[in-house]
């Protein structure tokens, strides 16, 4: 469906969606790079649950949103790929999620 | 024949309930109302309808807003099915949350005299660190503790406006959007004029806000007020995780979690500043630090509507008796009382003696 377009050598880096470890290019955007890993489905919405993929790549439909190193609503296109990132599908509403024995020190 | 029974200037949320309970009374009613552009507290609030703190030392004003809270239960579900429109009220009691062992100090003699004062009908709690865990296990480590009052509950303030607008509506009730230029009394009838409207009425309220004092003289009356800036930030919406309402947080029916309860005196400027913001992000994320995972999406200030010693100003004038003065800073709260007490005096035509403290005649220089 989509074709690279690069020049010179290409760098990459290792990054983890849904546990499963893909190597990327490094300087691409985070939707660009699962897109071009194979990844067709993003988001589902919270409200009618239905399955979402990247639409715009420019920040402005939210059809790409990811949980991002345990960040919600991520505007995966507006952000670039790191070594070691950690991703994940956002099905439904966003959270914010209170972890006792880490915050409390228990 | 008058065109209107009661003509009310102002179409806010103190306004609008009075409007609509004076129609529930079967009184012909008409709200002026200078429209969207109006410096309105009412689209600014945070939506708390709130009952502990308030009168401390006025044990008038505590019975009045616990009335009022005692009201919201039945007001709420009658303006829902009158409008069709959810207001997203509930009442689950709220927290008032101390972040240092001197706010918990002060609050718990603060409390301790409410209740005192209000002879046993304030109900409430204060909870320390320990308490307050079981209930709340997400505050941070900064919480000593924190009041809780079951009577305490939060609505949504754009939706209970819309609500009045469309019950008072369905009840037969005029809505004019036009600001008042001019109120004059002759032969027993007061005539309201706006640029396109000249309407005539036996009794007028003013409830204009703080638009309400340049307009008191026309009416006998002085209202004195002046403008309190509060700055509130929204968050982006998340799935629910609090369920009571806050004095400083509170998480609305779509998601949003509102942030806010800052006083400052800047005149009429409702804008925004860092310093504020600041200070309401950081003691939001002192109170529970799961918030700093939240983005801000919004933020504005507001003015609440203050009179000289902050309670509400409820009086008839003595030169016209027709007319009446009804403003205070907690018209969420006190909506219920408006609509079904308030409403009910100028039906009357007289206040009672348990407003008489909230005179404006308080004010006046002897």
């Amino acid at each position: 469906m989509f074709t690279k377009v690069t020049s010179g050598e290409v760098q990459t880096i290792t990054i983890q969606f849904e546990g499963e470890t893909l190597v990327v290019r490094k300087g691409l955007n985070v939707a660009a790079a699962l897109l071009e890993a194979g990844v067709k489905q993003f988001r589902e919405t919270p409200v009618s649950g239905q399955a979402r993929t990247p639409f715009c790549m420019m920040g402005v439909c939210f059809d790409c949103l990811l949980i991002i190193d345990g960040m919600h609503n991520q505007q995966s296109c507006m952000i670039e790929v790191a070594e070691g990132m950690k991703i994940e599908r956002q099905l439904g509403m966003a959270t914010i999620e209170f972890n006792a024995s880490a915050e409390q020190g228990l | 024949m008058p065109d209107y029974d009661v003509i009310v200037v102002g179409g806010g949320t103190v306004g609008m309930s009075i409007a609509y309970g004076l129609e529930r009374l079967g009184k012909k009613t008409a709200v002026f109302d200078q429209g969207d552009d109006a410096i309105r507290a009412a689209v600014g609030n945070f939506g708390l309808v709130w009952v502990q703190g308030k009168g401390i030392g006025s044990p008038e004003y505590a019975d009045w807003t616990r009335r009022s809270a005692e009201l919201w239960e039945q007001y709420g579900k009658e303006l829902q099915e009158q409008s069709g429109i959810d207001i997203a009220y509930s009442r689950s009691g709220g927290f008032h949350f101390c972040l240092s062992d001197e706010e918990l100090e002060s609050r718990t003699s603060q409390m301790s005299q409410l209740a005192e004062e209000s002879e046993g009908d304030f109900s409430y709690e204060m909870l320390d660190r320990h308490s307050l865990l079981e209930r709340l296990p997400a505050i941070g480590p900064e919480v000593k503790g924190a009041s809780y009052s079951p009577l305490d509950g939060h609505v949504n303030p754009l939706l209970l406006l819309r609500a009045l607008h469309v019950a008072f509506k369905s009840k037969g009730g005029d809505l004019l959007v036009e600001s008042v230029l001019d109120i004059t009394f002759d032969d027993s009838v007061f005539t309201v004029s706006s640029t396109s409207y000249v309407k005539t009425a036996t009794q007028v309220v003013l409830a204009a806000g703080l638009g309400s004092e340049k307009l008191a003289p026309k009416l006998g009356l002085t209202t004195p007020l002046y403008p309190q800036r509060g700055q509130i930030l929204v968050t982006e919406k998340t799935a629910p995780f609090l369920d009571y309402p806050t004095s400083l947080i509170r998480q609305t029916g779509d998601g949003s979690v509102l942030l806010g309860d800052s006083h400052e005196d800047v005149g009429f400027d409702t804008g925004t500043s860092s310093g504020v913001m600041h200070d309401i992000a950081q003691r939001a994320c002192d109170i529970f630090p799961y918030l700093e995972k939240l983005r801000i999406v919004r933020a504005w200030g507001a003015l609440r509507i203050m009179s000289p010693d902050g309670l509400p100003i409820y009086d008839q004038s003595t030169q016209y008796p027709g007319a009446f003065t009804a403003t205070c800073h907690s018209g969420v709260t006190l909506s219920a009382a408006h609509a079904l007490d308030f409403a009910s005096f100028i039906r009357e035509g007289e206040l009672p003696f348990s407003l008489e403290k909230f005179s404006e005649r308080r004010f006046y220089v002897h």
